[in-house]
């Protein structure tokens, strides 16, 4: 790992005071810093906070939210909590998957571009079926204006 | 202190952490996956539920007793639910009991007998996650884990290595290393701990038994075995001997049935060992530098010692183990025979470890170019292999080891149980050789089973202090207290299996504190019974300084130093 991670890093661990009961905490703020939580960074969280790696994966593997595997520019998430599920929250997903060539397995593209997840629920069911990118939610969406939207971002790059 | 009623008997309970350990005293035998008295408590297999009287059930092995608790643990509510359990478990297990190295020892199979499981009525799952057999010493073998926890808590809470935990969740969860990696590319030891105490063939030591055929049946091929020292006092528990019962003789018998050329004794190599570490420690002890000396002979505590504290790697003793020492010499002294006999040397180590495995194929053990040890066969592989061809082991007459190192001395026959190296180096530092002085060496606080012990000695005027730990969390804890200062040793003897070699992952199982006590004491009878107590009285070893070590020492130490 380079110096500039390692002071990044640091920083991380020190605002927790190198506490290992923080350990979820730091693993959020690596997350958000990085997009994903990069194996060597983890390596050097467990050295610092005297956790056994094997811990730490443990954890990171528990919550869907983190993610060992590098995320793409764009960060998919679609809604399938129960109102956008009954509103055909499911099409949205096949079709994303289909235009981008993802599966249940497979979140994110070959040219790191797009990553699709689901969420249980966004809090927004009265704008049912959601999905937001990079955080920036998009009311009301069906298969064919969500493909639209792939596609201008995909032609920005 | 109080009373319990359980299945209607009156049974009283004094300091039992659990119900269970009250329900076991009272000789009923409830069955567990998950439960270890040694391990902290886990929960997690449910097997050893027991009913109250409001008809609720707890888990006796984390529900501490009470007075006047009235228990039930065969009800019929109770075996439906061990049933159920059960079947869930094989449902997602790998069935392939008939081929399965396990079968016979696995407690799976022993406890679905037991509990009366007839038909799984769920469908089979087949998960056919990848086979770990990259390592040297252990087979880790996912499609047969039961998750119970067992090995995730042998590897933190007696090695402090934590390298298996649970990962994942729900139906996914699985036992397995940081990013799914091979133990042997995470901080593994090699120990074995966790095959101890893997109720499955999930976790299995890595065999080397086919490889040992094919040697014994070369005959271009002299084979040469050396049994190390604790395997005579524990092989028997697989022909059903009692813990402790020294069988050396047939040991020897049943290897040169075997087709061995030539069979010793480890204990001449811990003689070496004793003799070059007790004058490393006095060289440093006279100089004052570079103290406490740590012992070498652990290989599980060698590579811990380098992953963990390169900065003590100079105060660990350059001496090879007394495995690789002797390998070294058996090389050196059937080289000078080349002339007369061809064949090639290839020397087999018995013994109780899994990690021995590991040490013998590093890649700077080795002496003209060829491997000090060819190859390491653990005790149970040995049991396995006289299983095999059918030899009766428990009606073969006792034989002895072979010249020209037919001599053993106590000294090295106890190297085999925690505070053993220890009480060999005093045993030679002390000058008087009569009784007296012998046991009190062994009253000095070397002996024992306590994870920590600690013993001085006065020596030539000085005081020496000596540290004996077991288990690496131990070690541990002692390193971090000299770190800080708190603590001052000139010697640290440490063994990462608990109670020592005895209770090494090679070893037949099941093993607990009692086991390894039986056979402790086996191997101080031996030590007793033998009329050479010191290591520099062995006529074999002073025949090895005037003979092949004659200027040629530097083939007992790591890197050829000395």
């Amino acid at each position: 790992m380079d110096d500039c991670k390692c002071s990044l890093v640091d920083g991380i661990l020190n605002k927790y005071d190198n506490n290992k009961s923080h350990l979820i905490a730091v693993l959020q703020e690596i997350q958000n810093e990085y997009k994903y939580l990069p194996e060597d960074v983890l390596n050097y969280v467990a050295e610092k906070l005297e956790i056994n790696l094997s811990k730490i994966f443990s954890v990171a593997t528990f919550y869907e939210n983190f993610s060992l595997v590098p995320k793409g520019k764009y960060i998919i998430k679609v809604c399938d909590g129960t109102a956008c599920h009954v509103r055909k929250s499911i099409p949205i997903l096949n079709a994303m998957r289909k235009e981008l060539g993802l599966s249940e397995s497979k979140h994110t593209t070959d040219d790191k571009l797009f990553t699709v997840e689901t969420v249980s629920c966004l809090g927004a069911c009265g704008l049912a079926p959601v999905i937001t990118i990079n955080d920036k939610v998009h009311a009301k969406m069906t298969p064919d204006s969500t493909i639209e939207l792939i596609k201008t971002l995909r032609s920005e790059g | 202190m109080g009373t319990m009623i359980i299945d209607g008997q009156l049974v009283e309970y004094t300091d039992e952490k659990n119900i269970l350990a009250v329900i076991r005293k009272a000789g009923i035998e409830l069955p567990t996956f998950c439960y270890h008295s040694e391990l902290s408590v886990y929960g997690a297999c449910r097997m050893c539920m027991v009913e109250d009287k409001w008809g609720s059930t707890i888990t006796s092995c984390s529900t501490p007793p009470k007075d006047g608790m009235e228990v039930w643990t065969n009800t019929d509510k109770l075996k439906k639910h061990r049933k159920m359990i059960l079947e869930l478990l094989l449902a997602n297990h790998d069935r392939d009991c008939t081929t399965c190295e396990k079968s016979g020892r696995c407690k799976l199979q022993e406890i679905a007998l037991k509990v009366g499981v007839k038909k799984v009525r769920f469908g089979q799952e087949k998960k056919e996650m990848p086979i770990d057999d990259l390592g040297p010493s252990i087979i880790r073998n996912p499609n047969k884990c039961i998750l119970c926890g067992d090995c995730v808590r042998a590897c933190q809470e007696i090695q402090g290595v934590g390298v298996l935990d649970f990962a994942y969740r729900g139906s996914n969860l699985q036992v397995t290393t940081a990013f799914n990696k091979s133990l042997q590319e995470v901080d593994c030891v090699n120990c074995g701990q966790c095959r101890v105490v893997c109720p499955t063939g999930a976790l299995m030591i890595k065999k080397d038994i086919d490889r040992a055929y094919e040697a014994l049946q070369n005959k271009n091929k002299r084979v040469i075995a050396q049994i190390a020292p604790a395997v005579r006092v524990a092989i028997g528990e697989d022909f059903g001997l009692q813990p402790g019962e020294i069988s050396m003789g047939k040991i020897v018998a049943a290897l040169r049935k075997l087709g061995f050329d030539q069979v010793f004794d480890t204990a001449v190599g811990a003689d070496l060992t004793v003799i070059e570490e007790a004058e490393e420690l006095m060289d440093r002890i006279q100089r004052k530098e570079k103290l406490p000396l740590f012992s070498s002979c652990c290989p599980a505590w060698f590579k811990y010692a380098e992953q963990k504290h390169p900065e003590l790697m100079e105060n660990v003793s350059s001496c090879l183990s007394p495995q690789q020492m002797f390998g070294a010499v058996i090389k050196e002294q059937f080289k000078k025979e080349h002339s007369t006999d061809e064949r090639e040397n290839i020397v087999i180590a018995i013994m109780p470890c899994t990690a021995k495995k590991y040490e013998a194929s590093r890649p700077e053990n080795t002496i003209n170019g060829e491997r000090q040890v060819d190859m390491v066969i653990t005790t149970q592989e040995l049991a396995i292999m006289i299983q095999e061809n059918g030899i009766v082991f428990n009606e073969l007459e006792d034989e002895a080891i072979d010249m020209p190192f037919g001599f053993t001395s106590g000294a090295g026959v106890i190297f085999g149980v925690s505070g053993g190296v220890s009480e060999a180096v005093l045993r030679y530092y002390y000058k008087e050789r009569n009784a007296s002085t012998l046991k009190g060496i062994s009253y000095s606080g070397v002996r024992g089973m306590e994870g920590v012990k600690e013993a001085t000695a006065e020596i030539d005027g000085r005081t020496v202090r000596i540290g004996v730990v077991h288990g690496l969390k131990n070690a541990e804890k002692l390193i971090r207290k000299i770190k800080r200062g708190e603590e001052k040793f000139d010697f640290i003897e440490v063994m990462a299996c608990p109670g020592g070699c005895i209770g090494g992952a090679g070893q037949p199982i099941p093993q607990n504190e009692n086991v390894r006590k039986l056979r402790a004491r086996g191997i101080y009878k031996v030590d007793k019974s033998l009329p050479i107590k010191r290591s520099d009285d062995n006529p074999t070893i002073d025949a090895l300084y005037n003979g092949v070590l004659n200027s040629n020492r530097h083939i007992l130490h790591r890197d050829g130093k000395h």
